[in-house]
């Protein structure tokens, strides 16, 4: 078993996996897709359904591109990915309308907006063009699945301060008082920017060198 | 026309594109290194912006028209991305010089969410054509704003503080962010008339 681990260890699977979930997580190291992250979380279910759709978006996006990915001419690439990942965000908007209006609501605009969402452009543009899509479809659903964790993290903490409970289970004291503010933007700005720090001082991975 | 000026206040300031809507968050943190391509990358946002809102709203009447309004994110990229290319031309050939200054952003604003997102947001409140051209322009400037604000105090802290090594970088900004998004909030309720 341990050899086997070991062995695991040294594969190009385990070590995109790796990359996507930690060491290049989209969020907190390349900081990209930043808006949604954001936006959506004030509610762990809201984040629950943007990662998803992310990771669809993605991961289904990202195979495409990589199976046309020597048929398209360099110069209209951008557009071509853009109406590659337009049609698929347009499905998971239709899908979510269908079968879950409630929170296709509460994302609103946002679910259009995966379309700009940079993590989608950029897995492709960094990894889907140049890679086989047996790689392609593990580094997107890695880097989607880095994507949720982060969010889904961001979420817990904004939905137990604002509103004292997660997946509105009460978890917080009943003389617990409201952060309003953990709703609002200024919440998810301060949230981030402390995970970031937490999350970089674990791993040692500063963006200037120490003096 | 009153209706017009509260529609521009409220998306410069109180229901500000950038730090309330948080939207174009990896443009703003990676060009707001200095006040210089902060001003360049927030002029370029704000002619787009105003220009693809512009261009969006008779080709969203035309969606309508043909009950095909469910495609209207892809139809909206392709105006965007379309727009954004003749503008690179355009500018290119009739004036090098604001070429050089703001040129080399325009690539970059196609995937700006802003962009996209201001002609979802007049599709989701039905403004009409003058709301949604008022609402546009005061969209952009407000981006151009945050941008601005955010890439000054930045300067300024490179030489006056010392922070944190794990803040360090992009991580403070988020800070800042945060505390400019409090002072927006201020805004709200703000009223001329």
């Amino acid at each position: 078993m341990r050899k086997f681990w070991i062995k695991i260890q040294y594969t190009k699977w385990f070590n995109i996996t790796k990359d996507g979930l930690f060491k290049e997580n989209p969020i907190v190291v390349a900081v990209l897709g930043i808006c949604s992250a954001l936006a959506v979380t004030n509610r762990v279910e809201n984040a629950i359904a943007m990662g998803l759709a992310v990771t669809f978006v993605v991961t289904a996006s990202s195979l495409v591109v990589s199976m046309v990915r020597k048929v398209i001419p360099a110069r209209v690439r951008m557009i071509t990915y853009m109406v590659i990942i337009s049609a698929f965000v347009i499905m998971v908007q239709m899908f979510l309308e269908a079968y879950f209006p409630v929170i296709a609501a509460a994302l609103g605009a946002y679910l259009g907006l995966i379309v700009t969402n940079c993590i989608v452009m950029g897995r492709a543009e960094a990894f889907a063009v140049k890679n086989p899509m047996k790689y392609t479809f593990f580094d997107g659903i890695a880097n989607s699945l880095g994507y949720t964790w982060i969010l889904i993290a961001v979420a817990i903490i904004r939905e137990a301060l604002a509103f004292g409970t997660i997946l509105n289970f009460r978890v917080m004291p009943e003389t617990w008082v409201n952060w309003t503010v953990m709703a609002l933007a200024p919440g998810g700005f301060f949230v981030l920017g402390l995970i970031i720090w937490g999350v970089r001082e674990w791993a040692q991975n500063f963006e200037v060198a120490a003096e | 026309m009153i209706n017009l000026i509260e529609v521009f206040i409220e998306s410069v300031l109180s229901r500000n594109i950038a730090l309330i809507f948080i939207l174009g968050m990896c443009p703003l943190i990676a060009i707001s290194t200095n006040v210089k391509n902060a001003k360049g990358m927030g002029l370029a946002v704000i002619f787009v912006v105003f220009l693809t809102a512009v261009i969006n709203y008779p080709i969203y009447l035309l969606l309508e028209a043909t009950g095909t309004e469910r495609l209207s994110i892809l139809v909206f990229i392709i105006t965007i991305a379309t727009t954004v290319q003749f503008l690179e031309i355009f500018i290119e050939k009739v004036s090098p010089r604001m070429y050089n200054n703001f040129g080399l952003f325009l690539p970059l604003i196609t995937v700006n969410c802003v962009v996209l997102a201001v002609s979802q947001f007049f599709v989701n409140r039905s403004y009409n054509f003058a709301e949604t051209a008022t609402f546009s322009l005061g969209a952009g400037i407000g981006w151009a704003l945050a941008i601005i604000l955010i890439a000054a105090i930045r300067e300024k802290m490179e030489n006056h503080s010392t922070v944190p090594r794990g803040l360090a970088g992009r991580g403070i900004v988020f800070i800042i962010m945060g505390i400019l998004s409090l002072a927006f909030i201020g805004f709200t309720g703000l009223s001329f008339f």
